[in-house]
């Protein structure tokens, strides 16, 4: 039993058509693991089956050593999540928003204002808590969902394709906050189709037609050729 | 259980905001029943005429006779008017997040299910307010009576919203689906007329309507603002309400339902 994320033997089909086919991954507590995948890979329905929006009849899902199946309230509650689409309610406030997810996760109420605070400070949101999210930039909600998403002091986080409509400094704001997260401990799985937010240093997974078809550290399966063109090559789709 | 009252008291004072941001959907349902009243039942008064039935002791106006159907058409729009909110909830994601909570599902959406109900309630009681302004007035006690008649057909109508928002895979299709799951309800129901008025032109209408869930919404309401309880409607909707929460949850079952389809 590992701390992690750790999926085993994962399969799911709509219907006839197989969307992931026996999909298996481990991602140990301090790595950032990228998983790139084109457009229909499967992607987007992994993410649904790591939230608990989808179960699939074959396969396991552990996090932080919690099976999903059997106990789903311990495994949610370690697992942080930012959707690729915005989740947050534009009529509120930053800090209604965080509260309203506190609630849901059950978190004492005493300790909310200091949590949102320090999750606030950390994404360097805080002199915004009082602001309608509706008047906040893409690069402002993304963090409030960042922050949002590490209220509840999850040890797994997954965000799936987090940087979706960012310009260039937030997205790489953001990539780099969550790569510190990484060396805090936190195990994390970042959904992308952008090669330049992946560091040689990541663990790399490539999804392709609901199969997992390279895995590795990232520097050393390019192995000097540029990320975007190996990919390319691999799975015959633009990254 | 604190986590449980703290997940409910965040989901309904959710509700309780997004209320407040949009007053025109207040208005909006408010409108709709008080037509009904000051101008539909102003004009069929002379048509209909009504017999003496229960809960009724005395000959009652028309107006007096539809009150019940239209808190009951107030709970009803508001029930599908939520489900809506449901389907968009979903497209915009707030609705994944909300079950991303690790509280359990079933909870979760009932809490939903009361919020929405407790905004459907209010908005009757404002619209018995203005009724009573024009002198369309029940027996005081009546008002305190009926609120357990009006959470139990709120959470009935709430959850069959549910069910249909659960199958629903997008926005568009909800049009549809609205008409043809508002009207015929509303209008095969005793909202508007006596089910033996609607005997006299044809016996298989009033079948339909005895069997429609909504008509026993109507009459325990009806009966509850008389101080009377009508057991054979109270049973009715406790058994729809049960069946519709069970294919509610049903319906937003992980491994089954909409989310199945939608991936």
């Amino acid at each position: 039993m590992t701390s992690g994320l750790t999926v085993q033997g994962l399969s799911f089909n709509y219907g006839a058509k197989a969307a992931l086919q026996d999909v298996s991954l481990d991602i140990p507590p301090g790595c950032f693991c990228a998983l790139l995948g084109p457009n229909g890979a499967g992607k987007s329905t992994l993410v649904s089956l790591l939230t608990r929006l989808l179960v699939a009849p074959k396969g396991d899902i552990s996090i932080a050593g919690h099976d999903l199946r059997t106990a789903p309230r311990r495994a949610m509650a370690e697992l942080g999540v930012v959707f690729q689409q915005s989740t947050l309610d534009l009529s509120l406030t930053v800090r209604q928003n965080l509260a309203y997810f506190a609630a849901l996760h059950g978190l004492p109420r005493a300790q909310v204002p200091a949590r949102i605070d320090a999750a606030l400070d950390q994404l360097g949101m805080r002199e915004r808590s009082n602001e309608k999210v509706r008047s906040l930039n893409g690069g402002h909600r993304r963090r409030t969902e960042l922050a949002r998403s590490l209220l509840h002091d999850p040890k797994v986080l997954l965000l799936d394709e987090p940087t979706v409509g960012l310009d260039a400094a937030s997205r790489q704001a953001i990539t780099d906050h969550v790569h510190d997260l990484a060396d805090q401990g936190l195990s994390v799985l970042w959904t992308t189709h952008l090669t330049d937010e992946v560091r040689d240093t990541d663990a790399l997974l490539v999804l392709n037609q609901g199969q997992i078809i390279s895995t590795g550290e990232t520097g050393a399966l390019r192995d000097g050729t540029p990320l975007s063109d190996w990919f390319l090559a691999r799975t015959g789709a633009p990254a | 259980m604190k986590g449980y009252w703290g997940v409910a008291r965040a989901i309904i004072g959710r509700e309780f905001l997004r209320f407040i941001h949009q007053r025109e959907r207040f208005i909006a349902a408010l409108v709709r029943p008080l037509v009904w009243l000051l101008i539909f039942a102003a004009g069929f008064r002379a048509a209909l005429g009504l017999s003496i039935i229960p809960p009724y002791q005395t000959y009652i106006t028309y107006e007096t006779y539809i009150v019940p159907g239209l808190c009951a058409m107030v709970l009803l729009f508001n029930g599908m008017q939520s489900s809506l909110s449901l389907v968009y909830d979903r497209e915009m994601g707030s609705m994944r997040l909300l079950l991303t909570s690790p509280y359990p599902r079933s909870w979760l959406l009932f809490c939903r299910l009361f919020g929405s109900t407790m905004i459907s309630v209010l908005q009757v009681y404002v619209f018995l307010g203005i009724a009573a302004l024009f002198d369309i007035t029940m027996p005081a006690w009546g008002y305190v009576a009926v609120l357990p008649g009006l959470i139990l057909g709120g959470l009935m109508l709430g959850a069959l919203g549910l069910v249909l928002s659960s199958f629903i895979s997008q926005l568009e299709n909800f049009a549809g689906v609205m008409n043809f799951v508002i009207f015929p309800m509303f209008f095969l129901s005793s909202a508007l007329y006596p089910l033996w008025k609607m005997a006299e032109s044809s016996p298989l209408l009033r079948d339909i309507c005895a069997l429609n869930p909504f008509t026993h919404v109507v009459e325990l309401i009806r009966f509850l603002l008389y101080l009377q309880l009508n057991l054979y409607a109270l049973a009715w909707v406790v058994i729809s309400t049960m069946v519709l929460s069970v294919v509610a949850v049903w319906g937003y079952d992980p491994a089954r339902g909409l989310m199945k389809r939608k991936g």
